[in-house]
């Protein structure tokens, strides 16, 4: 028999040892992570908007003290972003568009391509490969080929792309102007629903500031197209989850197959929805290479989102406080979203 | 067997799906593979005459007399950085899951919460002081650099001081660019690794203990034999987050020199003179690693892309 009480102070050795292990991460982390975010959120209240360029530095003129001597702003930069900057209010409405568009087409076709690939198709496992593969790509070149594939053409070259395929088989009604499209759609103020929603109180609806900006679909388009398969995956695991004797006892009692889709199979669904809409959202919120490749900020804007503007402002105009003021608004937005998820994630994982 | 009208409508839809994704692959190889006298936007549907690698060696070594560099260079530095990045992340990730499932401290739970977050924020939160921390260890190491270009080392060693100095941490290095990528794939690895060792029973553990087997121990004889298939779901993953990656890469890899190949694929994609076949080629080389890698592996893929959804 060994001796109990070195046993315990071995054990308790071992602990430290352990702690030890994981230290140079938690000290990472901190630093990198939570450290920086507040070094970021500091500098977003600075008057740290017009310094000179250092020539020489193509990208990165930050070269200088870690906490730059400049006055306070307090929320200044904030606040001129919320109600003067038109450019964010666009990006704001933008990233709403796409955010919304990108969940509700990533869900519907991964659902369905879900539903259709469990109904024992032959070659499924080539389908899924087909599905998902865009996942491994890099935003950098799905932007660099869905360019090309949406490039409207011009009088000289006439159609390409996607509107020259809709051309060929006749589709010619579908050819649009993609990305350079220029338009907004909105409610018109003069129109029924514009009257209707001016006198309920709700008449700022109906303006530009809250339409759609149809070049946004084209980068929605392009992404989807690479996170689609994604949302198939996860919704195909849950299907698989489910156990067939609940639709047998479904089809006994007379369901017909859509009523147990309907009645059965969504509402069990329903956790792998809000993951997915969690995962999706903040993908699309932070969403910036594949605007960066695609297309950049686009005619009026149109494509401009937060991320972009940040990386813009800071990186070639110098505006380091107001980068960092819109940083921290965009780190706001994705922790609503995901700090509910993540805690109520613990509580049902992690003490298992 | 009868034909049922709901399976040939299943089939067709899928098969039209099947098509949507695979047209952005089509257009690729089809227009890599055009002769330049082919290549034409009105004819971009049409199938290439023949086998032509005109455009693939105009993207991978450039065109000097045009000023346009290949992407060679930058795949090669793509290599350097995602490999040791992704070699190191996947090995600290496999000890703090380790620690976080089999080691729990008071707290340990918070504690791993906290690591998780970081891998939901913006990077966009952090890029100015991390820019910023960068350009101060550059501050730190140049001295460093600086005493190493004045090394005598014989000739067969020639290329040792030239790997030290990529590869230490500053800003515009691809050793920043690992020191970064290894830090902010902590959560995921950790994430990963921590989930996978929770589905092995403590009772090894246990066992380990009383044979007398430390905090190292442990994970040396019982954990770590037993780590593969974690390890190929993480460095699957890592390999390809940071293969893909743009935002950290275009703002720390300053010089053409340490441009991994997103940047300088999207640098090629954004110049004027560089014609659109000679992008689609560019575009597939940088690619190609990732899809390779999918290709063989996709099934350890599929899991660390449901393990991000955190039910591991």
């Amino acid at each position: 028999m060994c001796n109990a009480e070195a046993d315990v102070r071995r054990l308790d050795s071992d602990r430290l040892v352990a702690i030890l292990f994981i230290t140079p991460s938690i000290l990472a982390i901190l630093i990198f992570v939570y450290g920086f975010i507040g070094w970021t959120a500091w500098a977003s209240m600075l008057k740290w908007n017009d310094m000179a360029r250092i020539p020489g530095l193509k990208c990165c003129p930050l070269e200088g003290s870690l906490l730059p001597q400049v006055p306070f702003a307090k929320f200044d930069n904030y606040i001129r972003l919320l109600m003067t900057d038109q450019r964010f209010q666009t990006d704001m409405r933008n990233t709403a568009v796409f955010t919304v568009s990108f969940i509700i087409l990533c869900l519907a076709i991964g659902l369905l391509l879900a539903i259709l690939l469990d109904r024992r198709i032959r070659g499924e496992g080539l389908f899924r490969g087909i599905f998902l593969f865009p996942m491994a790509v890099s935003f950098i070149v799905t932007g660099v080929v869905w360019r090309w594939l949406l490039n409207p053409g011009s009088a000289a070259s006439g159609s390409v792309g996607v509107n020259l395929l809709f051309e060929r088989v006749g589709l010619d009604f579908l050819k649009s102007a993609w990305y350079t499209n220029p338009q907004v759609s909105f409610i018109p103020a003069s129109s029924f629903v514009g009257k209707l929603l001016g006198d309920i109180g709700l008449g700022f609806i109906s303006g530009p500031e809250f339409g759609i900006p149809l070049a946004i679909l084209s980068v929605v388009l392009a992404a989807t197209w690479q996170m689609s398969g994604y949302t198939m995956a996860l919704y195909l695991a849950g299907l698989r989850a489910i156990p067939d004797e609940l639709r047998e006892a479904a089809r006994v009692d007379g369901a017909g197959e859509f009523q147990i889709y309907r009645r059965i199979i969504l509402p069990l669904l329903q956790p792998i929805t809000l993951s997915a809409i969690i995962i999706l959202g903040h993908i699309s919120l932070k969403i910036f290479d594949l605007v960066s490749s695609m297309t950049g900020p686009g005619p009026a804007f149109a494509t401009d989102v937060p991320a972009y503007y940040m990386f813009d402002t800071v990186f070639r105009g110098n505006h380091f406080a107001r980068g960092a003021a819109i940083a921290i608004i965009l780190l706001l937005s994705v922790a609503v979203l995901v700090i509910p998820y993540l805690v109520y994630s613990a509580r049902t994982e992690l003490n298992r | 067997m009868r034909i049922r009208p709901g399976r040939v409508l299943i089939y067709l839809l899928l098969i039209l799906a099947a098509a949507f994704y695979l047209m952005p692959v089509y257009i690729l190889v089809a227009t890599g593979l055009k002769s330049y006298a082919e290549v034409n936007l009105s004819t971009m549907w049409s199938l290439p005459s023949g086998f032509h690698l005109d455009s693939f060696s105009s993207a991978w070594l450039g065109d000097p007399s045009k000023g346009i560099q290949g992407l060679a260079g930058n795949f090669y530095n793509s290599l350097r950085l995602a490999i040791p990045a992704t070699l190191i992340s996947a090995m600290l990730g496999s000890l703090n899951g380790y620690v976080l499932s089999k080691w729990k401290f008071r707290g340990s739970n918070t504690v791993f919460l906290a690591i998780l977050f970081g891998m939901f924020i913006p990077y966009q939160s952090i890029l100015i002081p991390l820019v910023q921390a960068l350009q101060g260890l550059s501050r730190i190491t140049r001295p460093f650099l600086d005493g190493l270009a004045g090394w005598h080392v014989p000739a067969y060693f020639s290329w040792l001081p030239g790997l030290i100095a990529a590869y230490t941490p500053a800003y515009g290095t691809i050793g920043g660019l690992v020191l970064v990528h290894v830090v902010y794939g902590i959560p995921i690895t950790t994430l990963i690794f921590r989930n996978y060792y929770a589905g092995i029973p403590d009772e090894l553990v246990e066992a380990g203990k009383i044979d007398g087997a430390g905090f190292v121990g442990i994970y040396r004889h019982l954990l770590f034999p037993l780590s593969m298939p974690g390890f190929v779901v993480v460095l699957i993953w890592q390999f390809t987050s940071i293969w893909n990656e743009f935002l950290f890469a275009v703002v720390i890899a300053n010089k053409a020199e340490v441009q991994p190949i997103t940047v300088a694929l999207n640098n090629l994609a954004g110049s004027f003179i560089v014609e659109w076949n000679v992008q689609m080629a560019g575009a597939l080389l940088a690619a190609l690693p990732t899809l390779v890698v999918y290709i063989l592996l996709g099934r350890f893929f599929m899991r660390g892309l449901l393990a991000g959804s955190l039910k591991g």
